[in-house]
This record gives C-alpha cells, sequence and structure tokens, in this order.
C-alpha cells in the first residue's frame, strides 16, 4: 500500500510551483539561474520558518495573526540584549527566543484554559508584540550587533552558488518537524486534536496539552525566524515581520493545509512559501511594482482558500 | 505531553496480554462484573437516578432501556464515569471502584462506545484505533523521542479487525472514505481491543441505515462471543430483542425490572417501560 499516488491536496502545490517557475521563466531569462534559486530560497527563509509554526497551529484547527510581530519582538529582544548588556551571541539569541515562547505560552494559555478563539487571542497579540516591540526599541533599528549573530546569514557555496547557512537551517527545521508530524505520538496526536478534539479528548489525550505544546513550539520557530531575520538584515529592525505575518499563512493556505484543522502536509507549506517567494521574485524580475505582487498574493489566497473548502465538500 | 505509559502495556507482544477472556455463555450463573447498589445522582432540584441498582454478569449482552428522564443516561454516564453519582456504590469485579472522569474508567478496563464523535475522519483506520495508546518503538526512539512503531500498529490493526470479522480491506485508508457503519464498527473495534473488562455503547446504531445497522449488531454479538460483556443503550426495540441476552429497564431514576427478551414481549416490556404495567404483574420466568 505504499506504492500510491498521494492525493491531489499533496501535489496541487507544488504543480503550481512548477507551473509559476515555467511561466517565469518565459518572462525573464535571469530567473531560472542558480543565482536566482539561491536569492529566492534567501527571501524565503525567514517566512518559511514562522511558517512551520503557523502550519502546526493550523493543523489544530487555529490561527495565529501574531506570528510575524512575535518574530519582530524576538529579534528586537536578542539585538538588544547583546547592544545593551553586552551578552555573547548564542546567550542573547537564547532570551531572544525565549520571549518568543513565552508569546507562543500567552497565546496558548488564553486558547485553552481561557477558552477564547484563537483568532481573537492572537489579534490581540499581534497588537501587543507590535506596541511592545516598538515601545522596547525605541523604533530604532538596533545595529550594534555581536559578529556571532550574523554567522547563519553567510553563506557556503554548493556546486557554484551560493547557501546561507540559514537556509541550510530552515531546511533541516522543515525536514525534522515533518518527521516529528509523521512518525511520533504527538505529532499524531496534533492532527487528531484539529480533526475532532471531542473524539481526541475522548480518547484520553490531554487536548489542552496538546494545544499548549503546539503554540509554545511556534513560539520557538517565530524566535528562530527572528535569529533568522538578524542574520539577514545584519540589525535589529522594529519594522520586521509585517508582511511576513500574513505570507506565513499564505504559505500554509498555499501548502494545502486545511484552515479546518487536521489535515495537510508540512512539506506543503515549504513548497507553499516557495510559491510566495517566486511570484515576488518573478514579478520583480518582470519589473511589476510591489503593489501587484500584493495583489498576486492576495487572489493566491483566494484561490487556496476555495480549493480547500470545495475538496472539503467533496469527501463530506 | 503525558500520554498513558503504552510502551510495555499497550503493546501487547504474542498473548503477553489478551483482553479477550475467550467464548463465554451468557447466563444466571456466570459472575457480576460491574454491580452498582443504591446510586443517587440529583442535579438541582432534580433527582436523575434514585437509588438504581445495577447488574451486568460476565460474557452477556445487557441492554439498557427507559424513557427520557428515566436515569438510562445518568447511569450510564457513572458506570463510565463521566459523572460522579452523589450516593451508592458501584462495583467492578466485586471490588468497589470510584471513577472521577473517563479516562479513570477506561483504566479500569471499561470502554465506551459513543454515538458519533468517537472517530477523527482525516486519519487512517490503525490511527484512529491507536489513537492516544499508540505502539511506540523500543529504546531510545520510543520512550524519549515517542516514535511509533507503524509497521506494528499496522499489523495489530489487521489482526484485531480480522478477530471481529470487520471486512475492510486496507487500514491505511481515512475513516472518512468509510460508510457511516464502517466508522462505527472502527470505533467499536477499538474499544473492544482495548477493554478488558466491560465495552459500554451508546445508541451505537441509531445514526445508521438497516443494513448498516446490522452490520454494527453482529459485531456487537461477536465482541460479547469474544467474552467481553457489552452494555448496550438503545431506543430501537427490534435492535434489543434481536441482540440482547437481558434487558435492563430504567424508570424514574431506579431499576423497574430486568427482562428476559426471550420470554417477555415487546409490548409488555415497553409497558414495564412506561410505567403501565409493574414487575410484579409480570410472569416470574419473563424475569432474568
Amino acid at each position: 500500500m505504499k506504492a500510491k499516488l498521494p492525493p491531489m491536496g499533496t501535489l496541487g502545490p507544488f504543480i503550481a510551483l512548477l507551473l509559476a517557475c515555467a511561466f517565469f521563466a518565459t518572462q525573464s531569462d535571469r530567473f531560472l539561474t542558480l543565482q536566482n534559486f539561491s536569492l529566492i530560497l534567501q527571501q524565503v527563509m525567514v517566512v518559511g520558518t514562522i511558517a512551520i509554526g503557523q502550519t502546526l497551529i493550523i493543523l489544530t484547527a487555529g490561527i495565529d495573526l501574531s506570528c510575524g510581530m512575535i518574530m519582530a519582538l524576538g529579534s528586537i529582544v536578542m539585538t538588544k540584549m547583546a547592544a545593551d548588556f553586552g551578552l555573547s551571541a548564542p546567550v542573547a539569541i537564547a532570551l531572544g527566543i525565549g520571549a518568543t515562547a513565552l508569546f507562543g505560552l500567552v497565546n496558548g494559555l488564553l486558547v485553552t484554559k481561557a477558552k477564547l478563539p484563537p483568532f481573537i487571542v492572537t489579534l490581540g497579540t499581534l497588537n501587543i508584540a507590535f506596541a511592545i516591540t516598538q515601545l522596547y526599541s525605541g523604533s530604532q533599528t538596533i545595529t550594534d550587533i555581536p559578529e556571532g549573530m550574523n554567522w547563519l546569514g553567510q553563506s557556503l557555496r554548493i556546486g557554484g552558488t551560493n547557501v546561507l547557512y540559514g537556509v541550510i537551517l530552515m531546511l533541516v527545521l522543515y525536514l525534522v518537524t515533518w518527521l516529528a508530524l509523521r512518525e511520533t505520538a504527538p505529532g499524531r496526536h496534533i492532527y487528531a486534536v484539529g480533526n475532532s478534539p471531542e473524539a481526541t479528548r475522548l480518547t484520553g489525550i490531554s487536548t489542552d496539552k496538546v494545544l499548549l505544546g503546539v503554540y509554545v513550539a511556534a513560539g520557538v520557530f517565530y524566535g528562530i525566524a527572528s535569529m533568522l531575520s538578524v542574520a539577514r538584515i545584519g540589525a535589529g529592525d522594529p519594522n520586521a515581520g509585517q508582511t511576513e505575518n500574513l505570507d506565513a499563512i499564505t504559505a500554509v493556505v498555499l501548502g494545502g493545509t486545511s484552515l479546518f484543522g487536521g489535515r495537510g502536509i508540512l512539506i506543503g507549506t515549504l513548497v507553499g512559501a516557495l510559491i510566495v517567494g517566486v511570484f515576488r521574485n518573478g514579478l520583480t524580475l518582470m519589473g511589476v511594482s510591489s503593489v501587484y505582487q500584493i495583489l498576486v498574493t492576495g487572489i493566491l489566497v483566494i484561490l487556496a482558500v476555495a480549493t480547500d473548502q470545495m475538496s472539503r465538500k467533496g469527501v463530506r | 505531553m503525558t500520554a498513558p505509559t503504552l510502551s510495555s502495556s499497550a503493546a501487547p507482544q504474542g498473548g503477553a496480554r489478551q483482553p479477550w477472556g475467550g467464548p463465554a455463555a451468557a447466563g444466571s450463573g456466570q459472575p457480576l462484573v460491574i454491580q452498582a447498589k443504591g446510586l443517587v445522582k440529583r442535579y438541582g432540584q432534580v433527582t436523575a437516578l434514585d437509588g438504581a441498582d445495577f447488574e451486568l454478569r460476565a460474557g452477556e449482552i445487557l441492554a439498557v432501556i427507559g424513557d427520557n428522564g428515566a436515569g438510562k443516561s445518568s447511569l450510564i454516564k457513572a458506570l463510565s464515569g463521566a459523572t460522579i453519582p452523589d450516593e451508592g456504590q458501584i462495583f467492578l469485579d466485586g471490588q468497589p471502584i470510584r471513577f472521577k472522569s473517563p479516562i479513570d474508567a477506561r483504566r479500569a478496563g471499561i470502554e465506551t462506545v459513543y454515538q458519533d464523535l468517537a472517530v477523527a475522519p482525516a486519519m487512517t483506520i490503525a490511527e484512529n484505533l491507536f489513537l492516544g495508546r499508540e505502539i511506540l518503538r523500543p529504546g531510545f526512539l520510543g520512550r524519549v523521542l515517542r516514535m511509533m512503531d507503524k509497521k506494528k500498529m499496522l499489523s495489530e490493526s489487521i489482526s484485531r479487525m480480522n478477530d471481529l470479522k470487520v471486512g475492510i480491506r486496507s487500514m491505511t485508508q481515512a475513516v472518512e472514505t468509510l460508510s457511516g457503519g464502517q466508522r462505527q464498527c472502527v470505533a467499536v473495534a477499538r474499544a473492544a481491543a482495548f477493554a478488558q473488562h466491560v465495552v459500554i455503547m451508546d445508541e451505537p446504531t441509531a445514526a445508521l441505515g438497516v443494513k448498516e445497522g446490522n452490520m454494527v449488531l453482529e459485531l456487537i454479538r461477536r465482541v460479547r462471543d469474544k467474552g467481553l460483556p457489552v452494555i448496550l443503550i438503545s431506543h430501537n426495540m427490534p435492535h434489543v430483542f434481536e441482540i440482547a441476552d437481558r434487558i435492563h429497564i430504567a424508570r424514574l431514576g431506579k431499576r423497574a425490572a430486568v427482562v428476559n427478551p426471550k420470554v417477555i414481549s415487546m409490548s409488555d416490556t415497553v409497558a414495564v417501560m412506561t410505567g403501565a404495567k409493574l414487575a410484579e404483574e409480570l410472569p416470574a420466568e419473563a424475569l432474568a
């Protein structure tokens, strides 16, 4: 029973990515080059990492509107810690990831203990995280950062092209998390909670613990994305994360994960993030203004959600 | 995330744990598996259970029937751990027990099949059978990384479903691709596979058509024939009469009578249920 064709929901995003690549290849001769793909991966690195956490949350039938803002807060915390107190890069980074994990915990507690809908909770924490980021940084970019924080932004030459260490880290995170979702009991419990919380609870699984774990894990992924963002920009930017916030959700949905929870494959999210990256990159190469890029992203999301809806109706 | 400690207990390695005691005949000579005495449950002004008694014997299908408000569901909730009775005692295999939650009841070997809610639709049959009780790999991979032994879960699923003669071919298909009756069979098979003592089924055929309902009834009978006693809550009198060994009639928060469906007529049973007839008016051989 191994040799089954994956269902359309799995192949769809991949086909969309290939079609997008084929289209842009005809539009610009610079598109289909190794350097360009290396650039797309660099651009996708931060949003791709955020989207791992977002996928976990959406699999439980939740949503996290605060992801990008939490990422920005994390990057400010880690750079300020290093700049103000002279902490070494690893310690400062750990504190930054601690801050984003704490925010994830707050989201999780509000969802599980206060029983508030994730949409509303994270709409609130979106604004709270943004405000804290601005207040703490004084709306200033923090550039005085230790050398160690830039390391992930350095590149490795693989077969004539540059690949950032950060990109490799993102790919490894995808692989590990995908395996965890597939092969471990807690991974399957995440799907079960998204499928039917009631049935899951009745089998003796603590759905609250699963949800809390998911929100905290998402916070950790946002923290790692903070680290990648700092490494890529070379600074702590209080205005980071604003496009990533919705792009992460877009990537998850384009990747075929159902907004209704319980269905989806993490690798699809990587493909979804690449679709967003390819569109941004390809339209830029074509000389299309960034406003149109936002327009296209919007259309893509609606198309993806519509496909999700229709395929759900097909199976009851 | 604390899953139940299943690395040893939920890994049924070649006969190390055999939940089914083997075929057993139902009958009055059988020992009591569950016994409840004088259960009382009040909700504010309403007395749902008013000194209800209950007896389940080994190897039988005991149907529980009653009008709405007769205390049928409160009784079942008390037995499955979903509510805590205010007064009275429950014995499992002669030992007094107190369940604080359905999880407690499950740990004690009482599994409940609910009318719907019971399965995760997008997950496979094998995953549903082992949800919350996954078989983990031995050693570090299982204990620390909590990796599942998927091969073993799959082969166990196949053998358990074959045992109960559930005719579903692939254990790796999503439950949502099954018919309603097949889904309910998955839920029943899961309960039967893990129950040490008792399976409670709450209206398992209510949402099903005739053919599908019969399929589930057949399965319930096979569960009984494997030696697991079954408590069946049902509104469907023909189903109850077709399958039950004894019928517990709940009325006004008490046990009105326990009758023998092979002797008593359906209309007499309904008469006791509605209070039109008293248990004392029934012929002695109709009582069980």
